[in-house]
């Protein structure tokens, strides 16, 4: 078989295999010094199990992203049918039958945690798996170069493109590629606003120029970033922009397991010679098809190193190529630094998922997990506030009776009107008066009603009669009560008097 | 700082030249990208300067082609919120003191416009809870001078206490018994016992028996034959546990030998009728209204 990509590279004699002509252009003994331009890498296209799992993620993950504004969720008349939507103006944040107030930004905060220490946790067991299959960054950059491939050719014809002076075919694959990515990249942007408002109302609002200038202004950034970060910027993204790269060495130890070339049975690399004796020549053939298909433009056979995303693309041109030649797979695969030390020391090779490390990471992530399943669990539809007016402290009435002032507020997360009665409790003959709704009158219980979705403040009084206050405050715990459901919320507040 | 070249050994690079404790600094060049960045920095600066104020020149600064001023802009917000609050306003100035009292919508715009018109014109003297300081009411509580209902307070508020400004301002004046020779400084004494037996205070029952006629015949004119008060002369209840200047024998002493004159500014003649109803509406909320 002859070579069909690149026309420098050159066929060896083994069936379909072939020795790329390709330079490592960011391993660390070839890396161009600053101020000098990027050298475009041109990867080729990889086959087998990884190739195919990563398209896998980059449908799910990518679908989710699309799809997900256009679910909707019946919650019934008057709030919004849609499934997951940042209600910005409304301040709610709605999650299928979730539905969070802002004071429950914990909630979020919790999944960022859980997010980062579930990071922590693969980043420990398996390397960089989030970088190599579900950053965004890789999966949009893999959607674009799978965009470039299918206009211009693979690696070979690519490079040759590039060599080419500007003609009228070359300028039509070049426009063609731009717009489908720039398309892409609109619809990056675009899918994103859509999280934040009905979905349906602002896609018609957009397309007819009556969406809010913020919204464009959105889909512009988004899209300007989408096509540049995706497009143009690529591998320089992690390895000089992103920070996870730097943080990551201090997930993984020796037990990790990232993408290794095992230089125990690589080495001494020499090219393919027919009939070769492998015992006294390592597995390498030197074909340098990790390093053809390797989108960060690094050699995995110089050892592990920070350009590496460990995407395991050159896994699957290994292993192709030790098919062809009848060598074992797995010359470079998900192996530990721990694993070559044994081998080098004669050991069996084992893999330690369970390690103090992992189960830490894992603990704390349940934990934290847990916790928030709980607190969603127990979460009451119904809250109170009590703020003691800091200003005047107490009142003294004309009859020697002390007054203090709160303001009361009520949360009302549920989605139907509400009637409830305070009670306090701490101090004998405590009288409760809410400003404005003289209909109560002085019953030591007042009840109001609580429109639906609503928080609403009140102002309350409480009064205390004379000589029952001992020192200068003691404790009052106000309980709220739904008449209908026997439903409580309480809070634990103070009653101030004269020092 | 040095002149010869140093060149770091293990990358190559060139330092600045500065070592601290035999560490140096490797003179790397800035990245490319933070490169265009800090240059179309620089080109929108200019673009900056064109079209919005930018430069200050002697008496004034170069105003920019698109005219903005976040001055103009404030004062635009202000127009916008004053006119969306329009309607409420006229609604307010229409209706009843009661009736707002009772319309939520009415009472809840009333009390957040009433709070922030005190804030602004009455918390210099009544404090920002409108707790009082010695010689300005407590308007928390329920002892009014010159009564607490709300047409009372409103009234209150529009022509103010004592003041010259408006002829229809309360008006009173408690002689100054001491200082003008009406009373000894004796029988203020014993006046004082007696105000303090009528608050439940402890007093000397003598002094206090003694003070009891020279009670009658000076002061329950105005603040009744029991201490009671009179809102219709302003003169505050003596029988309770509020105090305008404090409740103790010797500033009660001060207050009969000097008396005592409170002024409140006549605010019908600096606010428009909206927010003096809504200052009434706030403050008769406080708690003590009646």
């Amino acid at each position: 078989m002859r070579s069909m990509g690149s026309l420098l590279d050159t066929a060896i004699d083994a069936p379909e295999v072939r020795e790329y002509d390709v330079e490592a252009v960011n391993r660390k003994e070839t890396r161009p010094p600053l101020y000098v331009p990027r050298k475009k890498i041109h990867p080729r296209r990889a086959h087998g199990f990884f190739r195919t799992f990563k398209w896998w993620v980059m449908a799910a993950t990518l679908g989710i992203y699309y799809v997900t504004p256009w679910l909707r969720w019946d919650r019934g008349p008057g709030a919004p049918d849609q499934a997951v939507l940042v209600d910005i103006p409304g301040r709610r944040f709605y999650f299928f039958f979730i539905e969070i107030w802002p004071q429950e930004f914990y909630y979020i905060a919790g999944l960022l945690i859980m997010a980062g220490l579930g990071l922590f946790l693969v980043t420990s067991v398996v390397g960089r798996a989030w970088c190599g299959y579900a950053c965004p960054q890789t999966v949009w950059t893999d959607l674009f170069i799978w965009v470039e491939r299918l206009v211009e050719g693979d690696r070979g014809a690519r490079i040759r493109l590039d060599k080419e002076p500007m003609s009228g075919a070359k300028a039509t694959k070049r426009l063609a590629k731009y717009v489908i990515w720039l398309l892409i990249a609109m619809g990056t942007g675009g899918a994103w606003v859509f999280y934040f408002a009905d979905a349906p109302t602002l896609l018609v609002d957009l397309v007819t120029g009556q969406a809010a200038t913020d919204a464009y202004a959105t889909v512009g950034v988004l899209t300007f970033t989408t096509f540049t970060l995706g497009g143009f910027m690529r591998e320089q993204v992690c390895t000089y922009m992103c920070p996870w790269p730097r943080i990551q060495a201090a997930m993984m130890d020796e037990e990790s397991l990232t993408v290794t070339y095992r230089t125990d049975r690589g080495e001494p690399r020499k090219p393919f010679e027919k009939n070769a004796d492998w015992d006294t020549r390592g597995d390498c053939i030197d074909c340098k098809a990790c390093v053809v298909v390797c989108p960060m433009g690094i050699d995995i056979r110089d050892g592990q190193q920070l350009e590496c995303i460990t995407c395991a693309l050159c896994i699957d041109a290994c292993d192709d190529v030790m098919g062809k030649i009848g060598r074992p797979r797995g010359l470079i695969d998900y192996d530990s630094i721990a694993n070559d030390e044994r081998r080098r020391a004669g050991k069996e090779t084992k893999l330690r998922l369970f390690r103090p490390r992992t189960l830490f990471y894992f603990a704390l992530w349940a934990l934290i997990g847990l916790g928030m399943v709980y607190v969603l669990l127990t979460r009451s539809d119904l809250d109170i506030n009590v703020i003691h007016d800091r200003n005047p402290l107490y009142t003294t009435l004309s009859d020697g009776s002390i007054r203090n002032g709160y303001t009361f507020k009520i949360l009302n997360k549920a989605r139907e009107q509400r009637t409830l009665t305070l009670h306090a409790s701490g101090l004998p003959g405590i009288a409760l008066k809410v400003v404005g709704s003289e209909d109560m009158g002085d019953s030591p219980d007042p009840y109001f009603t609580v429109k639906p979705d609503r928080l609403q403040s009140f102002r309350l009084l409480v009064t205390v009669p004379p000589g029952i206050l001992k020192g200068d405050a003691a404790d009052l715990r106000f309980v709220l009560k739904e008449i209908n459901t026997g439903q409580t919320a309480s809070y634990n507040s103070l009653f101030r008097g004269p020092q | 700082m040095s002149d010869h070249r140093h060149v770091d050994e293990f990358t190559g690079v060139e330092t600045t030249g500065h070592e601290w404790d035999g560490i140096r600094e490797l003179d790397n060049p800035l990245p490319r990208w933070w490169q265009w960045v800090f240059w179309a920095c620089v080109v929108w600066s200019v673009g900056y300067w064109v079209v919005y104020p930018a430069w200050p020149l002697v008496s004034s600064h170069t105003k920019g082609m698109i005219g903005y001023s976040s001055r103009a802009e404030v004062a635009q917000e202000i127009k916008t919120a004053t006119a969306g609050m329009a309607g409420q306003l006229e609604r307010i100035r229409k209706a009843p003191l009661e009736q707002i009292r009772t319309d939520t919508g009415l009472r809840e715009f009333a009390m957040a416009g009433g709070r922030s018109a005190f804030n602004v014109n009455c918390s210099q003297c009544h404090g920002s809870g409108a707790q009082g300081f010695k010689g300005f009411p407590n308007l928390n509580d329920d002892e009014w001078i010159w009564g607490g209902t709300l047409d009372a307070i409103f009234r209150t508020i529009t022509h103010g206490i004592r003041n010259t400004e408006d002829e229809n301002a309360h008006q009173s004046e408690m002689p100054a018994f001491g200082r003008d020779g009406i009373l000894t400084k004796a029988q203020v004494a014993d006046v004082a016992e007696y105000v303090l037996s009528l608050s439940g205070q402890a007093a000397d029952g003598t002094a206090s028996a003694r003070g009891k006629p020279l009670f009658t015949d000076n002061c329950a004119a105005c603040h009744g034959d029991n201490g009671q008060g009179s809102t219709e002369f302003g003169a505050p209840a003596l029988n309770n546990n509020i105090w305008l200047y404090g409740g103790d024998k010797a500033t009660i002493v001060e207050t009969v030998t000097n008396s005592r004159r409170g002024v409140m500014p006549a605010w019908g003649r600096h606010l428009d009728e909206a927010t003096v109803k809504q200052l009434a509406i706030y403050v008769h909320s406080l708690g003590g209204g009646k």
